[in-house]
C-alpha cells in the first residue's frame, strides 16, 4: 500500500470514528460536524473533478450546490404542501426521488452554463462562471415563491427508505456512504480514458488537440460530471440544515468550494475530505473563540499556498504520481 | 504528378501590414521527404500553424487526403492523419512518456469517452503504446515524466506521438533543433525509414540532415517560396545561394 493510500484510509477512518464514538458519549453535536465535513467534502470532491483534474478554476460551483439544495427544498415543501409542481407532480419527501432529480438539473445548468463559459480560459473563465452563478443567486433572491431571500425551511427532513432520517447517526450514515461512492467514482474516472484525456487537456491543450481530441469536448463533460456530484451534495446540505437559501449560492460558498481544495490538496483524491475536515475543525475550534476566525483560515490559506503547495495531502503523502 | 497526399496552393496570411504567407504552393506526395527551409523569419512556422489548423489563412487552399481541411479545426486536422511534432516540444509534463504515448494511442482509438476501465490496467493501450517507444528507442525511459525527460528524449516522444497516431502525413517543425551530433544522426537514420511509412514536411535548419533525407527542397523567403527541386538543383540555384545557403553549399 502506498502511503498515499494508507492516509486516504486513515481519513476514511477517522471520519466514521468521530460520529460513532460521539454518538455513543451522548455528542450529537459532533455528529452533526461530521455529517457537514462529508457533504462539503463531497461537493468539493465534484468541484475537484473540474478544478484539479480539469485545470478548471469554476467560481460558480455554489450555483449547483444551491441548485440542489432548492431541489430538495421546493420537492419537500411541494410534497408537505399537496400543491402540484409539473405535470401534476406535487413533489416529494422521498430522497431517493430528490436526489436524481438534483444530479439531472445539476447536469443540464452545468451543460448550459459550461458550454459558454468553456470558451474562454484563464481568468476570463474564473470571471464568467462567478457572473453565473450570480445571476441564479439573484434569481433565487427576488423569487419570493420559494422564499426569496429568507430562504425555505424544509419542516421535517426528507425520508429514506427504512432508515430514520431525523436521527443524526442514520442521515451521517447516508451522507457518508454517498461521499465514498462519489470519491470512488472520482478515482475510477481519474484513472480512465476520459481522465487521461481530462488531465493532458489541463497540462497542455494544444497537445491534445494534436492527438486529435477537441479539449472542449472532455471539458465539457467533466464539467457537467462536476457538476451533479455538487449538486448532489447540496440536496444533502439542504437536507442537514433542514433550511436552504440563497447564501448557499452565493460567491461566498464558491470561494470556499475552492478554499477547500487547496487546503486538501489539488487534484488528491481524498484532497477534498481533509481540506473540508481542517476547514470545519477551524471553524468549529477557531469560532469558538473569536468572531473573527476567517482572519485565521486567510492566514493558514496563504501559508498553505507559499509554502505547501500540494496543501495537506502534499504534505503527508508527497507529491502526486501520474503513472 | 502521383497525387499529393497534401497540396497547398496559394496561400496567404497577413498580420497587419505584414504578409507572412505569400501565395505559397507546395506539395508532398506519398513516400517523399520534402524539406521545407529558409532563413529565420521566412514564414515557416507560419505555414506549419495553417497547415496544422492553429492559424487561420486568410486565402488559398490546403487539402489533404483528398479533402480541404482550410476549415477544419486542429483536432480533426490531426483526426484525418496529420501527424506533427512541435518546434519547442509540445507534451503532457506530468505523465510519463509511456502516458503521453497511450493517449496518442487512445485518441487514434476515438475512444476518449470510457470513463470506467482503468488506463494503467489496460493491457492491449499500454502494449501498443510500448511497441512504439521500442521502436523509437524510448522504452528503458517509459515511466519517466515527461518533464524529467532530456530534450533529445523529448523529441523522440514527440515522434512516437505522431507514429502512434498512424498519421497519413508527417509534419516535423525543427526535429534536429538542439540535438548533440550522435543524436541527429540516430534521428536522420530514423527519418529516412519513416518516410516509407507516410511522407514528412521536414522544417529543418539542419543543412547535413536536409541534404541527407530530402527527396525535394523547397525554399521559403519572406513568405513567398524562391525555389524547389532536388537537393542538386537547389545547390545550384542562385538565387538560393545568395537567399540563404551562402557559402555553405
Amino acid at each position: 500500500m502506498t502511503r498515499e493510500n494508507l492516509i486516504n484510509l486513515i481519513l476514511a477512518m477517522l471520519l466514521l470514528a468521530v460520529p460513532v464514538a460521539a454518538n455513543w458519549l451522548g455528542q450529537p453535536f459532533y455528529v452533526t460536524l461530521a455529517t457537514r465535513v462529508a457533504i462539503l467534502a463531497l461537493a468539493a470532491t465534484g468541484l475537484n473533478l473540474a478544478l484539479g483534474l480539469g485545470g478548471l478554476v469554476s467560481f460558480g460551483h455554489a450555483a449547483f450546490f444551491g441548485l440542489g439544495g432548492y431541489v430538495a427544498g421546493i420537492l419537500a415543501s411541494h410534497g408537505f404542501s399537496g400543491e402540484p409542481l409539473v405535470f401534476g407532480f406535487s413533489g416529494t419527501n422521498q430522497m431517493w426521488v430528490i436526489w436524481p432529480v438534483a444530479v439531472v438539473l445539476a447536469g443540464l445548468v452545468g451543460l448550459a452554463i459550461g458550454a459558454i463559459s468553456l470558451r474562454t480560459s484563464g481568468v476570463y473563465f474564473i470571471m464568467i462562471t462567478l457572473a453565473f452563478a450570480q445571476m441564479v443567486y439573484y434569481f433565487a433572491v427576488s423569487w419570493p415563491a420559494y422564499g426569496g431571500e429568507d430562504g425555505l425551511s424544509i419542516l421535517v427532513r426528507n425520508q429514506f427508505p427504512g432508515v430514520m432520517t431525523m436521527r443524526p447517526m442514520s442521515f451521517f450514515l447516508i451522507c457518508y456512504v454517498i461521499l465514498l461512492t462519489g470519491i470512488g467514482l472520482f478515482a475510477v474516472i481519474r484513472a480512465s480514458r476520459f481522465g487521461s484525456a481530462l488531465q493532458a487537456a489541463r497540462q497542455n491543450e494544444v497537445r491534445v488537440a494534436t492527438v486529435g481530441i477537441q479539449p472542449y469536448r472532455i471539458r465539457l463533460t467533466g464539467f457537467i460530471v462536476s457538476a451533479m456530484m455538487t449538486g448532489l451534495a447540496g440536496a444533502l446540505f439542504a437536507d442537514l440544515n433542514r433550511f436552504v437559501s440563497p447564501s448557499m449560492l452565493s460567491w461566498h460558498m464558491s470561494g470556499e468550494l475552492i478554499v477547500l481544495i487547496i487546503l486538501g490538496g489539488t487534484g488528491r483524491l481524498f484532497g477534498p475530505l481533509a481540506g473540508a475536515a481542517l476547514y470545519v475543525a477551524f471553524e468549529y475550534a477557531l469560532g469558538g473563540i473569536t468572531e473573527r476566525w476567517q482572519f485565521f483560515l486567510g492566514l493558514i490559506l496563504l501559508l498553505v499556498v507559499l509554502f505547501a503547495r500540494g496543501g495537506l495531502l502534499g504534505l503527508l503523502a508527497g507529491r502526486a504520481r501520474h503513472g | 504528378m502521383a497525387d499529393a497526399v497534401l497540396e497547398i496552393s496559394g496561400l496567404v496570411k497577413n498580420f497587419g501590414a505584414l504578409r507572412a504567407t505569400d501565395g505559397v504552393t507546395l506539395d508532398l506526395r506519398p513516400g517523399e521527404i520534402h524539406a521545407l527551409i529558409g532563413p529565420n523569419g521566412a514564414g515557416k512556422s507560419t505555414l506549419i500553424h495553417q497547415i496544422c489548423g492553429t492559424l487561420r489563412q486568410d486565402s488559398g487552399m490546403i487539402r489533404f487526403a483528398g479533402q480541404d481541411i482550410g476549415g477544419l479545426g486542429v483536432a480533426q486536422r490531426a483526426r484525418l492523419g496529420l501527424g506533427r511534432t512541435f518546434q519547442v516540444s509540445s507534451l503532457a509534463p506530468d505523465f510519463s512518456a509511456l502516458r503521453n504515448v497511450m493517449l496518442a494511442v487512445q485518441a487514434k482509438q476515438g475512444s476518449s469517452f470510457r470513463f470506467f476501465k482503468p488506463v494503467m490496467r489496460d493491457k492491449g493501450l499500454i502494449d501498443a503504446a510500448m511497441t512504439i517507444l521500442e521502436r523509437v528507442g524510448l522504452a528503458a525511459r517509459a515511466r519517466v515524466p515527461a518533464a524529467e525527460l532530456s530534450h533529445g528524449e523529448r523529441r523522440q516522444l514527440e515522434i512516437a506521438m505522431a507514429l502512434a497516431l498512424q498519421s497519413k502525413a508527417f509534419l516535423l517543425d525543427e526535429p534536429m533543433a538542439g540535438m548533440g551530433p550522435e543524436g541527429s544522426k540516430s534521428l536522420t537514420r530514423f527519418l529516412d525509414t519513416l518516410r516509407h511509412e507516410a511522407p514528412i514536411l521536414l522544417v529543418e535548419h539542419d543543412m547535413d540532415a536536409v541534404f541527407a533525407l530530402a527527396d525535394r527542397i523547397s525554399v521559403l523567403v519572406y513568405g513567398r517560396i524562391i525555389a524547389t527541386g532536388t537537393v542538386e538543383e537547389i545547390r545550384s540555384d542562385p538565387a538560393v545561394r545568395t537567399a540563404y545557403l551562402g557559402d555553405h553549399a
